[in-house]
């Protein structure tokens, strides 16, 4: 109901009164805009209230939500298909053809927490009839002196863990364990070194490497990124197996204390076998020698292929020959003097035995013969500077490039000096030491043509990429007076029929610890590729103090002793790697040129 | 209109909800069921390492090497050897096979000129 701004009968009234009537409509107006202003102001005010309500309602959502976040264990996706992927700890090793060699194993920790235990004396008697590397009084002493926690075993085995089960006390506890397991045992041990738990907790223990690839590529086989792919070498399980089994059987027969052999393809640079008798099993890793004295040879941890660093004799030769055909100093028909003894300032250089093979003899019957005289003449043709640069770029000045942990430390040993002296014996393998992993790499580079590649341990996808170190004539030569070294050489009985076997022998003084040299204790080693013509493989054989007693005299030399064994790994192994044999047929049919 | 409108609304608000309870469950379902299956991946992918390190125990080397041995009379194996390759040439081809005589024939004559006959025809040739 609206009222009039100007009520007549107010007016009138006023208007008696002689009052002015705008003053009465002033009146009314203003009233009337008071109630209008309330009303206003009530509807904003609603407004305002409603808008921070919806403002507070989204504020305490992402506030809730927040702290929900912030307070919550964070969850996967669990919907996502990646979570299906349960990655192993520690990824698996296998061989060139995916054969199993190292791999995870689920299995039990024991611990105890001796303030739970019922009956810690019984107990420690029962744990001790199951472990008997345990001792009862011991175990007894821990679990009574007040801690808290003890650990028991590492690993347990299902029945023992059904037997500890059986005990019943509720102070032994279980947690669960992935360990390192080895299904082939003793098999490529030297290669694959070992393992044991890092940081240890109740629910989980780290698995680390201890030795060989199994410490050398630790951060491959741990790294999460890599999904558990296994880490592929370039290892052949049956090839290995079978180098194993002939060197331990050729170890027995020639009286050895040990012995390696290592099998190198001469393209990719990969070692297809690598065996160091005497050896050990992985899964049960034998601790080091304590003693400070004691040969580090004598443990059966010492992988003899890498870390055995020994002057390796003969072997050296074809090297200084090989450098003095590349310099074009001499070929293989040129004639050198041989005649020994040969007086060099102080020292006499002598043949083997007292032989004279000179006066004057080739340069192929030089490596043939096995003439010290004769290469150390060559040798000094070529001199002291430029024999360390081609020994070098062979690599022997460096430890070699393997994935094993052993490698980088077995450096080679170098004179400090290299007097004419030094060059003299080092062409014929002595006054400098290398391992037989140092001589396979040099062998290869002769084998494939001079090109020095590196060895390594993991499976290559091709050929490797290597550095030129001599013509592709001077290796065709070198091979060729190597595999006469075979046919007519100190190696007969390296022959193996259909593989043209070539090689070198080598045998060295062992050397005293306190200086010179044992009279009859020697190092025997075989250095071969095959075949011939076109040299697939490089197989290097080292025996350690080898005598060979088959015959009327022991006998020391390697051409007695390696290359017998070299030989029968050669018959066994070549097969295996699927090389045919030449057979040269006796009566062939021939082709005569015939005109119609 | 309205209240037409109102009650439509009301009842769409009903649906969508119970959709919703419905969906949520079912995708509690669904997560169940994957976790159950993600336990059987990891329980199978367990034991088929376990069975891959039991496979590779079993045909270690040695182990073959010995049974071999023991299974000599039986199997025959041997370590291969360069002299089990041959070339194919040398390979011999199986002897053909001679359909069986069904209807023999009596042949009489001398054996001198039975052998003298074919080199006679091959001379021809």
């Amino acid at each position: 109901m609206r009222t009039p701004l100007r009520p007549l009968t107010r007016i009138l009234l006023a208007r008696q009164r002689g009052e002015n009537p705008d003053l009465i409509e002033r009146e009314n107006l203003d009233r009337r805009h008071e109630v209008l202003r309330e009303k206003t102001q009530v509807r904003a005010s609603a407004r305002l209230g409603l808008l921070a309500l919806a403002f507070g309602c989204a504020y305490v959502t992402i506030g809730v939500r927040m702290g929900h976040l912030a307070a919550s264990v964070p969850v996967e996706p669990v919907a996502s298909a990646r979570g299906a992927e349960i990655v192993a700890q520690r990824a698996d090793i296998v061989d060139r053809e995916g054969r199993i060699l190292a791999t995870n194993m689920t299995t039990h920790a024991l611990y105890a927490h001796p303030k739970d235990m019922v009956d810690p004396k019984g107990t420690a008697k029962k744990l001790a009839e199951i472990f008997p590397d345990l001792d009862a009084a011991a175990l007894e002493r821990r679990f009574t002196d007040g801690r808290s926690f003890v650990w028991v075993r590492k690993v347990l085995s299902p029945e023992q863990m059904q037997l500890v089960h059986e005990i019943g006390d509720p102070g032994l506890l279980f947690g669960p364990r992935e360990m390192r397991l080895y299904p082939n045992g003793t098999l490529a041990a030297h290669v694959l070194g070992g393992y044991s738990f890092g940081a240890e907790g109740v629910h989980s223990a780290e698995v680390i490497g201890t030795a060989g690839v199994e410490k050398a590529m630790d951060a491959r086989l741990r790294d999460p990124a890599e999904g558990g792919e296994p880490l592929e070498l370039s290892l052949d399980l049956s090839v290995q197996a079978t180098v194993e089994e002939v060197l331990a059987g050729g170890i027995a027969m020639m009286n050895a204390k040990g012995g390696t052999a290592i099998l190198m393809d001469v393209h990719t640079g990969e070692v297809l076998a690598m065996a160091s008798a005497p050896t050990f099993d992985p899964n049960d890793r034998p601790t080091p020698l304590v003693d400070k004295n004691a040969e580090p040879a004598d443990s059966p941890l010492f992988n003899r292929g890498v870390q055995g660093v020994y002057e390796l004799g003969s072997t050296f030769k074809i090297f200084a020959v090989a450098q003095a055909m590349e310099l074009g100093l001499v070929n293989p028909n040129t004639m050198v003097d041989a005649n020994a003894p040969m007086t060099w300032g102080k020292h006499k250089i002598k043949e083997f035995e007292g032989h004279n093979y000179g006066p004057l003899l080739s340069v192929s019957d030089v490596i043939a013969k096995s003439s010290n005289v004769g290469t150390a003449h060559i040798a000094l043709m070529v001199g002291p500077l430029r024999q360390q640069a081609f020994l070098k770029s062979l690599g022997f000045f460096e430890p070699t490039p393997l994935e094993l942990i052993e490698a980088p430390g077995a450096k080679p040993l170098i004179p400090k000096r290299w007097p004419e002296i030094v060059t003299i014996t080092t062409s014929y393998g002595h006054g400098m030491s290398a391992s037989p992993m140092h001589l396979a790499a040099a062998y290869t580079a002769i084998a494939n043509g001079g090109i020095y590649i590196k060895p390594t341990l993991l499976k290559q996808t091709g050929p490797a990429k290597g550095v030129r170190v001599m013509s592709e004539k001077v290796a065709a030569e070198s091979r060729k007076m190597l595999r006469r070294v075979v046919t007519d050489g100190t190696a007969s009985y390296g022959e193996v029929e259909g593989y043209e076997v070539a090689g070198k022998t080598g045998t060295a003084d062992k050397p005293k610890k306190s200086g010179g040299y044992y009279k009859n204790k020697v190092i025997n080693t075989f250095a071969s590729m095959f075949p011939a013509s076109a040299p697939r493989y490089v197989l290097i054989v080292t025996l350690d103090e080898p005598i060979n007693t088959l015959g009327s005299i022991p006998r020391r030399t390697a051409g007695w002793t390696a290359v017998p064994v070299a030989a029968e790994m050669i018959r066994r192994v070549a097969p295996l790697l699927g090389l045919r044999p030449k057979v040269e047929l006796a009566n062939q049919p021939t082709l005569t040129a015939a005109k119609n | 209109m309205r209240p037409v409108l109102y009650v439509l609304t009301f009842l769409a608000v009903i649906a969508l909800g119970f959709w919703a309870y419905r969906e949520n469950y079912a995708t509690q379902a669904s997560l169940r069921e994957v976790r159950g299956l993600q336990n059987e991946i990891a329980d199978l992918r367990e034991s088929l390492s376990v069975q891959r390190a039991e496979w590779a125990y079993l045909n270690r080397p040695d182990r073959l090497r010995e049974l071999a041995t023991l299974n000599f009379d039986t199997l025959g194996l041997l370590p291969m050897e360069p002299g089990q390759f041959v070339a194919a040439d040398q390979v011999a081809y199986p002897a053909p096979e001679i359909p069986a005589i069904t209807a023999p024939v009596d042949v009489q004559g001398e054996t001198s000129a039975a052998a003298a006959a074919p080199a006679a025809s091959e001379e021809g040739l």
